[in-house]
């Protein structure tokens, strides 16, 4: 319990750190959204600094940020320049549409992940696994981007799956059923990116540590007492191979809405990612601040959970024996 | 011994490949900037050996010729095509100057090897010229990242106390950020229109900044633990000053894991450069990178029609791979 409390707090003071960077590197740019207005001859300067008075970018900076951080204590992320609404509820609805994607597409890369890492390190050395180990390692090493556009050119070229956004524009017509499966649809292609993009980590993770613990000598013990195959791995080896995937799942629980930025913008799903984008090219501040600490919380949380659960799968940590750092 | 001889092979690849860079004034028929606004989408010119006068040796091309549905081939008159030819001006290293390039044929027609993007400009030349821009951003951002986290990792592990505690509270930090986001965030504060090559440093100046947490952890556990070795103690017996265990005894023990770190960070910090400038916050035209030379394909049309502009992707390809090879024979 100490332990997690320390965590906890440790969390808490990191997101306020973040915040305060982010603060101290809007201070230090020197543009601003009103810049583009000041070109403007029919925007009186009088105007500008009205508006900018209004947004509270006239006041030094630890008042902003004090009055921001106050906000925020009562859930209000501050006020976004160019869509003239609240953050918050502006980054929600995105947030969702992006916890959609990457959810399906996280439990989908575990999925598959898994029961491949743990069955190739029970044939390595063996050619069908240098056959998996070989792809891996060429997959690993594509970057993002390259899978993102190849997908893309495939799935525009055959039109097998619906491309751009998140439903069609007969969406409103289609009866409940219909209106799911649209959106299914839309959500194959960035799925499959993101998949194609996690499930090789996920894979050499798994077996790397599922074969370090097959290698142990309590498990060839175990194979001489005569421990059938099935159940020395499912009882035996998997529970102490768990940690270090764990620790990687918690990573992947992190970067639910931060991870999917790059797909989210090139196959035009409307989450969190392209909003972003938008309001870095019109420098709406606290649009961009909201969500990076929307993000951040995530990534802390995410981290949080994977504590929560090697907590509960690993007995060292529980009792204090080691610093699982 | 088996993984000593890969990692040789590796290394010569990866040396050729980054030659060829270098040298992309001499190797690029012309230069980066280069429009031919007639010549707007134009596929990759075919070589022919056979012509109207029979076989030659020495491969020729045919001008392009806009038509209704794209172009074809100006049977008319064969450019033979032609080793070190006099053309546009260079500088390899920017100090040595030279207008001779490694092969070229006769105006009007053009020789390109990969088509040309929408400007009517020479994906071959490009993909070339750009490669500089692209790795020379992973490798400056790999160096910048890994000598602060050596500098890091090195005063936390062999400082220990309250040092390493603050440094690895940062540390923690840094990693908790979303660095995609961050990197937006830190771009959207800063000017949007500054020189290309302002932008550059800029960018490898936040990429290389933001990721030095992970290696420094791994320099500090290696110094931590050269640290407690017993001929250090014993070194530490004799009289010997901090400096000297360093440079001696600790400081050598972490250049594997550097290295190791280089030949994964280097793909990595080069995709992170083609993802900022594909979405148009890096490199800025008309100075070409991988990444905005990929951006072009953001429009559907464009990425369906035209299969010669993902070239830039299969260099990002084929150098992350190679990269990622050397990384897993270092590591074994």
């Amino acid at each position: 319990m100490k332990y997690l409390a320390r965590r906890a707090i440790r969390a808490f003071a990191l997101l306020i750190a973040v915040s305060v960077l982010c603060f101290l590197f809007t201070e230090m740019a020197p543009g601003s959204f009103f810049d583009e207005m000041r070109l403007n001859p029919q925007i009186s300067p009088e105007t500008i600094s009205n508006l900018r008075s209004r947004y509270g970018l006239d006041q030094p900076l630890v008042e902003r940020y004090g009055h921001w951080l106050l906000a925020v204590a009562h859930g209000d992320l501050g006020y976004s320049i160019a869509y003239n609404a609240p953050v918050a509820p502006l980054l929600w609805t995105r947030a969702l549409n992006t916890l959609l994607l990457t959810t399906t597409a996280m439990v989908l890369t575990w999925l598959i992940g898994v029961p491949l890492g743990v069955w190739t390190a029970t044939w390595r050395g063996k050619w069908l696994d240098r056959i998996v180990e070989t792809g891996n390692s060429l997959l690993i090493s594509i970057p993002e981007i390259v899978i993102a556009l190849g997908l893309l050119a495939w799935a525009v070229r055959s039109r097998a799956v619906p491309i751009g956004g998140m439903i069609s524009l007969s969406h409103d017509d289609l009866s409940g059923w219909g209106k799911l499966r649209d959106v299914l649809q839309h959500l194959l292609l960035p799925t499959a990116i993101l998949v194609l993009a996690g499930v090789s980590i996920v894979v050499r993770h798994v077996r790397a540590s599922v074969g370090e613990v097959l290698d142990a000598p309590f498990v060839r013990a175990g194979r001489g007492l005569g421990i059938g195959q099935v159940r020395l791995l499912f009882r035996h080896v998997l529970p102490v191979a768990a940690s270090p995937g764990i620790t990687l799942f918690g990573f992947s629980i992190a970067s639910l809405l931060s991870g999917s930025l790059l797909v989210e913008v090139t196959t035009g799903w409307p989450g969190l990612g392209p909003l972003l984008l938008e309001a870095t090219f019109a420098r709406d501040l606290y649009l961009v601040i909201g969500g990076i600490i929307f993000s951040a919380v995530f990534l802390l949380a995410g981290n949080f959970i994977a504590d929560l659960l090697l907590m509960a799968s690993d007995p060292r940590i529980r009792t204090g024996g080691v610093n699982a750092e | 011994m088996r993984n000593k001889r890969r990692i040789r092979y590796l290394l010569v690849a990866l040396a050729v490949s980054h030659l060829v860079v270098v040298f992309a004034g001499f190797i690029a028929p012309c230069d980066a900037k280069q429009q031919d606004r007639s010549l707007p989408y134009a596929p990759p010119t075919r070589m022919h050996f056979v012509g109207a006068s029979g076989f030659h040796f020495r491969p020729f091309v045919f001008a392009s010729l806009a038509d209704a549905d794209g172009y074809r081939e100006d049977r008319t008159r064969e450019y033979p095509v032609h080793f070190f030819v006099k053309g546009s001006s260079y500088a390899v290293f920017g100090m040595i100057k030279s207008d001779v390039h490694l092969f070229g044929v006769d105006a009007p027609a053009r020789f390109m090897l990969l088509g040309a993007d929408a400007f009517g400009r020479d994906e071959f030349s490009r993909l070339l010229w750009g490669g500089q821009i692209s790795l020379a951003a992973g490798l400056l951002a790999t160096l910048i990242t890994l000598t602060t986290a050596a500098v890091i990792g090195t005063v936390s592990g062999f400082h220990g106390g309250w040092v390493d505690e603050a440094l690895m509270g940062v540390s923690e930090l840094f990693l908790s950020l979303p660095w995609l986001y961050f990197l937006l965030g830190v771009r959207a504060f800063l000017p949007l229109h500054v020189s290309p090559t302002g932008t550059f440093f800029l960018l490898i100046g936040v990429i290389g900044l933001i990721g030095w947490a992970r290696p420094a952890r791994l320099v500090r556990g290696v110094v931590l633990s050269a640290r407690n070795r017993n001929y250090v103690s014993a070194a530490r017996g004799f009289g010997a000053s901090d400096l000297y265990l360093l440079r001696t005894h600790i400081l050598p023990a972490t250049f594997s894991v550097l290295l190791t770190q280089a030949a994964m960070l280097v793909p990595l910090y080069v995709a992170a450069e083609a993802t900022l400038s594909f979405f148009g916050l890096g490199v800025s035209e008309p100075v070409p990178s991988w990444g905005n030379m990929l951006a072009a394909l953001q429009h559907y049309s464009v990425l369906v029609s035209y299969d010669w502009l993902l070239a830039p992707a299969a260099a990002l390809v084929v150098t992350s791979v190679m990269y990622g090879m050397l990384a897993d024979a270092l590591d074994s």
